[in-house]
């Protein structure tokens, strides 16, 4: 009898489970496969009805890291790192705000609620095109000091070629290699004071290992032969403004949930230990929001790395200084021509949001084990 | 395996379309620009009236998306029965060098389309192997457009070379808080460096960048970058904002002096805007390109296993036959590369640029797909974003070249 049901529980999994391996990974695999292939560089065979491809090694990873013409592509990994960093620093501490305040037991909650979450029920491609007409150098955000008698704003949102801190591409395996040291020297007083003093000694020397060699200004690694510089491109902010605009308020969704989880006798004895309101917050109900907040950043992070219609809506795809590299795959397939390029950037895409999403669902996964 | 069984699918789906008596034309030619095709669908009928022709459109200009999606379709094995496609080595570096076309020498023959094209151009659209596309319109890329009595009032005259530009137009214009020049998004950038080009090389190092006979680090192409750097001194720093559009608007609004622009502007400033050719707005080749016309065209191609090939076939004939080009070119407002058009039916502007076509040297433009192949033409944008992103025409250069080499450029 029980297996006759398990049986049947594998025939019912038995058709979504061939569907993901062909339409999930079956796909991944054959774009893993083209991306390491020569697709597009032979125009007799680029999109010929049958195309003849063969295998070219890591020739397009190592063209995308270090080629001349390929510079739009290392400042589209740059735009996405800033661009997730201000993206979830906005959408997460707004988030956070607009909960706490719900929180507040203000009258008419609901509406509020509904209001503030509404942006989110929106279509990327709809938020995109009315702030494209807020941002306009004319008109919308910039004419709204007029109102009260000040003069109009002159900043151009979308189209200024504006780049703050700028930094050589050459120096990023030191950035890199800098950030590592400072986790595992973090890791290693950690284990340290744990007690597990191998452990501890052993990260200790990854730490002074990797620090001396990003100091050295990392022998051994060249990437370009000259400087090459990179920025925060300023015409960004007005995207961030527009995606946080639209995922705040499903962030406050989540702490809304998470902040009437905390059982009100918790709060209720922090009170009569003496805390204040403020202090009730800051001890109290803030530590317990962490799986939430990692959640929100797990959520939000995959959505920044793969953005492509928001800017599609709000730039433009040729707009360079408001390029992404999901925009960049695109017009590197379908304009160029160029498949395996574009094979060779959804890859990339898919690495960053791996190292995002995978040691989260291991930790969720485990966590469900246990329980 | 896999794609053998899409395709054999496809050609099962498509077999019973050809039965139904269908021929699907593919075109991004949607809004403004739909109703001249319409007019041509319309004669086809009238010719065959068993024949029910789909008309699939994908919006976007200049094709952006259109081509996308016809690479997916023709990937799959799913052809339409005829595509329109930029005349040159756009189709040809993309579609004919993956064997994809059908040789059209025996149509132009028959239909006598050698006698009535310019030869310059039916070299142009063809390689060793044969003739590829019937183009349907010529549009000129290098024009200047103005306002004749803006210009009389700001006191400043044509210039007839970019140096005068640079050193009286502009400096004059500036003065009197006027933009010297108007430029519109990214690929307007492209646009007027074709014909920045075209002025500074003359057109035998022009024609040269393409056959690959002429470097683009030689100091005469670098110096392009530099006078293309001194124009844009001259032009509005919020171009990337503008669509073509809005940058005419700004010249006939009287905020802006110049814009180089393709003579689909003059299409917009009749049709859209309603004003009078040579009145309202007046037009030169842009300076430095006088006698030369820098072309494009828009143009229909046979592709291999066309599902109903006979019914493309007498689509080609109409796309080619005088009539057909008359219907068409007069709504779309461009000229028919036909040298027997019924110029009568043309307006001013269109019946100028039609002399200019029989009389000019014809020279392919960049930005519009003529004379380089598509992988090129998308590279190009990079570079352009590297000369304004440093500035330097150094920079510029290399890239360029770094790309031709890699794409094949001129092979």
């Amino acid at each position: 009898m029980r297996s006759n049901d398990r049986l049947v529980a594998f025939l019912m999994l038995l058709p979504s489970l061939v569907l993901l391996a062909i339409f999930v990974y079956g796909f991944i695999g054959r774009t893993a496969w083209v991306s390491l292939s020569n697709w597009g560089s032979d125009p007799t065979q680029a999109l010929a009805l049958d195309p003849q491809i063969a295998f070219a090694g890591l020739a397009n990873y190592r063209k995308l890291f270090t080629g001349i013409i390929d510079v739009r592509f290392r400042q589209d990994l740059v735009n996405t790192f800033f661009f997730t960093l201000f993206f979830l620093v906005g959408t997460l501490g707004l988030g956070l705000g607009l909960a706490i305040l719900l929180d507040q037991k203000v009258r008419m909650e609901g509406l509020f609620r509904t209001i503030f979450l509404f942006p989110f029920a929106l279509a990327f491609i709809v938020t995109g095109t009315v702030w494209r007409w807020m941002l306009q150098p004319q008109g919308g955000v910039n004419v709204l000091p007029e109102l009260v008698g000040l003069p109009p704003l002159e900043f151009r949102w979308l189209t200024t070629r504006q780049q703050i801190w700028q930094f050589d591409w050459n120096s990023v395996p030191a950035f890199l290699a800098g950030a590592a040291a400072v986790t595992l020297a973090f890791m290693a007083w950690r284990a340290w004071r744990r007690g597990t003093r191998v452990r501890a000694g052993v990260q200790a020397a990854w730490t002074v290992g990797l620090g001396g060699w990003a100091v050295a200004g990392t022998p051994g690694v060249t990437l370009l032969p000259y400087p090459e510089m990179h920025g925060f491109n300023v015409a960004f902010v007005g995207i961030v403004i527009a995606a946080v605009w639209q995922m705040s308020g499903y962030t406050m969704a989540l702490y809304l949930a998470g902040l009437r989880g905390v059982p009100e006798e918790l709060r209720e004895a922090a009170r009569v230990d003496g805390a204040s309101e403020f202090g009730v917050y800051r001890h109290v109900v803030l530590p317990l929001l962490g799986p939430i907040t990692l959640s929100a950043m797990i959520i939000l992070g995959h959505i920044s790395l793969k953005i492509f219609d928001l800017i599609w809506a709000m730039a433009g795809s040729d707009n360079a200084t408001t390029d992404v590299p999901a925009l960049l795959m695109y017009l590197r397939s379908f304009r160029a021509n160029a498949f395996a390029e574009g094979a060779a950037i959804a890859m990339v895409l898919l690495i960053m949001v791996a190292t995002v999403i995978v040691p989260y669902l291991r930790s969720s996964l485990r966590g469900e084990v246990r329980r | 395996m896999v794609q053998r069984l899409i395709v054999w699918m496809a050609a099962l789906l498509l077999s019973g379309a050809m039965a139904q008596g269908e021929i699907e034309i593919f075109s991004w030619w949607a809004g403004d620009e739909g109703p001249a095709l319409e007019a041509l669908i319309e004669l086809y009928e009238a010719q065959h009236a068993d024949t029910d022709v789909i008309n699939a459109t994908v919006t976007g200009g200049s094709g952006v998306n259109a081509r996308a999606v016809l690479k997916t379709r023709m990937l799959g094995g799913d052809p339409p029965d005829s595509f329109q496609v930029h005349a040159g080595q756009e189709l040809i570096g993309t579609w004919v060098a993956a064997n994809r076309m059908e040789d059209l020498t025996g149509l132009f023959e028959e239909e006598g389309f050698m006698d009535v094209f310019p030869s310059t151009l039916i070299e142009q659209i063809s390689t060793e192997d044969g003739i590829w596309s019937v183009p349907v319109n010529i549009h000129r890329s290098n024009v200047l457009w103005f306002v004749p009595g803006n210009l009389d009032a700001w006191g400043v005259t044509v210039p007839a070379d970019w140096s005068e530009f640079i050193d009286v137009t502009c400096p004059a214009l500036q003065m009197q808080d006027v933009t010297p020049l108007v430029l519109g998004e990214n690929w307007t950038h492209n646009h007027l460096w074709e014909s920045v080009a075209l002025a500074e090389l003359g057109v035998e190092a022009y024609n040269g960048l393409w056959d690959g006979t002429v470097a683009f680090t030689d100091p005469e192409a670098v110096a392009v970058w530099e006078t293309f750097g001194a124009i844009l001194d001259c032009a509005n720093d919020d171009a990337a904002g503008l669509s073509w559009q809005q940058a005419t608007d700004r010249v006939v609004g009287g905020e802006a002096a110049f814009n180089v622009m393709g003579d689909w502007a003059a299409g917009y400033m009749v049709t859209t805007l309603n004003l009078d050719p040579g009145e309202g707005f007046g037009w030169a080749a842009s300076p430095g390109t006088d006698g030369v016309f820098m072309w494009l065209s828009d143009s229909f191609g046979l592709p291999v296993g066309a599902p109903n090939r006979d019914g493309a076939v007498d689509w080609l004939r109409l796309v080619g036959s005088q009539p057909g080009q008359d219907a068409f070119n007069t709504l779309k407002g461009s000229i028919s590369p036909r040298l027997d058009s019924d110029l009568s039916l043309y307006n001013a502007y269109l019946q100028s640029a039609a002399a200019d076509w029989s009389e000019n040297e014809l020279v392919g433009s960049l930005a519009h797909g003529t004379v380089a192949k598509e992988t090129f033409m998308s590279e190009f944008a990079t570079v352009m974003e590297i000369f304004l992103s440093t500035g330097s025409a150094d920079a510029a250069a290399n890239a360029a070249q770094a790309i031709a080499n890699q794409t094949g450029l001129g092979q």
